[in-house]
Formats: C-alpha cells, structure tokens, sequence
C-alpha cells in the first residue's frame, strides 16, 4: 500500500480529476486537501508512524492553492498555536 | 489576436474553440436564411395587389410552420448540446498554472514542482518597443506548452477581474476568496491576447493577458530559466 502511495508521488505530474469536486469551483479542493495534509501529519505522528504519505496531499495543495492563500493559512495556524491559552486574564503566549 | 475591422471571431487555437466557430457559422447561417426568407414575404405582401378576403383556415400549412421551428430548433440544439458537454468533460491536465487578479496586472503562480510565480503588467505606450501591440503586450507572458491538458485556477486578490483569451474560447471570473477552474488544450505554438473581461476600476482596460504556448521541450527550458532567475 506505502509502495503505490510512494509511486504514485514519484509519478506526480499534477493535482488529477477529484471526482468530489467535479464543478468549476474549486476553492474546496484545495482547502480540503490543505487540511487532510495538516491532519494526516498530527495523526501518524501522533501514531510514531513516517509522515511520507501525507506528502501527496501537499503535492495536491501545492498545485492547486494560491500561494497567497497557503501563507495566510499558515499565519493563521500559527497565531491560534501561539494564542490558544487566551483567557481573560488576558493573552498567555504558548511559547514559555 | 484582433485586427481592425474584424468581424468574426479570431482563429481558433484550441479545439473547443474550433467546434464554437463551426457552431456559430452553423447557427449564423440558419439565421441568415429565416430573415431572407421573411423579409421576403413581407415585401412580398406589401408590394401586390392581390387580395383574398376568403381565407378561413389551411391545415397543411398550419403544420409545416409549425413542424419546421421545430426541426430548425432541433438542428440548432443538438450541435450545441454536444460542445456544451465537450467542454465539461473529465480531463486529467498535465500541468495547473493559476491566474490571480488584481488591480491593475496579472500574477501567474507555477506550484507544481517548485513555488513560482510572477507579475505580469502591461507595457505602457511610451514603453513599447516597434512590433509590440499597443495595450495588449505585457512584461512577462503565461508560458504553457502545446497539446498538454492545461488546467486553470482563477481567483484575485482584490475586486472581481475576469480572465479572458478569446482565440482558446475561455473566459472565466475571477472571485475574490474563490477559485474557478478551466481547462484548455493550444493546439498550435503562438502567442494569444485577451483582456480583463469584468469591470474592476481605473485601468481595467489595461491589464491585458498574454498566453505564449511553445513546444515542451521548450517550456521545460523556460521554466528552468525562469526558477534560476527568480
């Protein structure tokens, strides 16, 4: 199974037909295979098992969402990471 | 691209494109004949001066004018039909390139393989170099290679933009916070024009685009080029 996921990514040319999302508008695609990369990452690491698979649905990201975008997602992830202990003693930085 | 005087459309360089203008010179023709054939009956019955005040009804008559629409319409629906569901068919593109708007030039993203991207803003008048077309020719132009499945997202940064080549019969809005797809195949090497089709501010007239397609093993060359330089 890990050896057709591999050879799949090696043959990578582009993100291909998603049969989910068949319509013009693919803002979804993209957004979804944005967040199965992000969760497939927490779940096999979570597991002690090799990430490697997940890197197709960063291929599929990667071709389909404005770079913009993938920045702005990011930030934002960072800044909930960064600010998720905010009470209303006010804001608590997770780094400490 | 346009030429002054133009009547038609410009030469197809897609096959989508071919099978529109086929459709158009089909469905232009079939209006042709309809309005020779009433304007000749209505000069007809302005100029006699036969009268007949005795006509009550005619079946026969009655179902040819009504049987003939109707294979008119017939004709005319089938062919589109048929390029309607062309143009939706599943198609597995071998390369996506995105086109984002915004005011007032094109930015055109290459994430396949490596993140790269670049502006492309029109050459002003004062700018331009002898044969480069006024208010069409940009900086940097969409490279892509010929007879590849060639996928486009579209969406901006701003204000609605609409991206738009005429001659591969495409034109798709650009939303902002959306991401519309197009696909489309150059059948021959050129280079295309088209402009911004959707109302976005003082220079909407000029954000041109600019789509060169060359053969793969050239677009290869480019894109090597293009990642070293940027």
């Amino acid at each position: 199974m890990s050896d057709r996921i591999n050879e799949k990514i090696q043959n990578y040319r582009t993100a291909p037909f998603d049969a989910r999302f068949p319509n013009t508008n693919q803002t979804r695609n993209c957004y979804q295979n944005y967040l199965d990369f992000h969760r497939c990452n927490k779940a096999l690491s979570a597991k002690q098992q090799d990430p490697a698979p997940c890197e197709w649905y960063r291929r599929v990201y990667t071709s389909l969402c404005p770079m913009g975008w993938v920045c702005l997602w990011g930030e934002i992830h960072t800044f909930i990471y960064l600010y998720k202990n905010v009470n209303s003693d006010g804001i608590k930085l997770n780094i400490y | 691209m346009a030429h002054p005087s133009q009547l038609g459309f410009q030469d197809a360089a897609s096959p989508v494109m071919e099978e529109l203008l086929h459709f158009h010179d089909h469905t232009l023709m079939i209006v042709f004949l309809i309005s020779t054939l009433v304007l000749y009956i209505i000069m007809a019955m302005v100029t006699t001066k036969l009268t007949n005040k005795f006509i009550l009804d005619s079946q026969e008559i009655e179902i040819i004018w009504t049987l003939l629409p109707a294979l008119i319409l017939i004709l005319i629906a089938l062919p589109s039909l048929r390029i309607l569901y062309l143009m939706d068919e599943v198609n597995d593109p071998h390369l996506t390139v995105k086109a984002l708007g915004h005011q007032w030039y094109w930015s055109y993203e290459y994430t396949d393989y490596n993140n790269f991207g670049f502006d492309s803003y029109m050459v002003p008048t004062q700018d331009l170099t002898p044969g480069q077309f006024r208010l069409l020719d940009v900086d940097h132009r969409m490279v892509i290679p010929t007879e590849s499945p060639v996928r486009v997202l579209i969406t901006a940064d701003d204000v609605l933009h609409s991206w738009a080549v005429p001659s591969l019969g495409i034109k798709m809005d650009a939303v902002p916070g959306r991401l519309n797809q197009t696909a489309f195949i150059v059948s021959r090497p050129g280079i295309y024009y088209g402009q911004c089709s959707e109302i976005c501010g003082a220079n909407h007239s000029f954000m041109p685009i600019v789509v060169e397609a060359i053969p793969l093993k050239h677009f290869e060359n480019w894109s090597t080029l293009m990642l070293e330089n940027s």
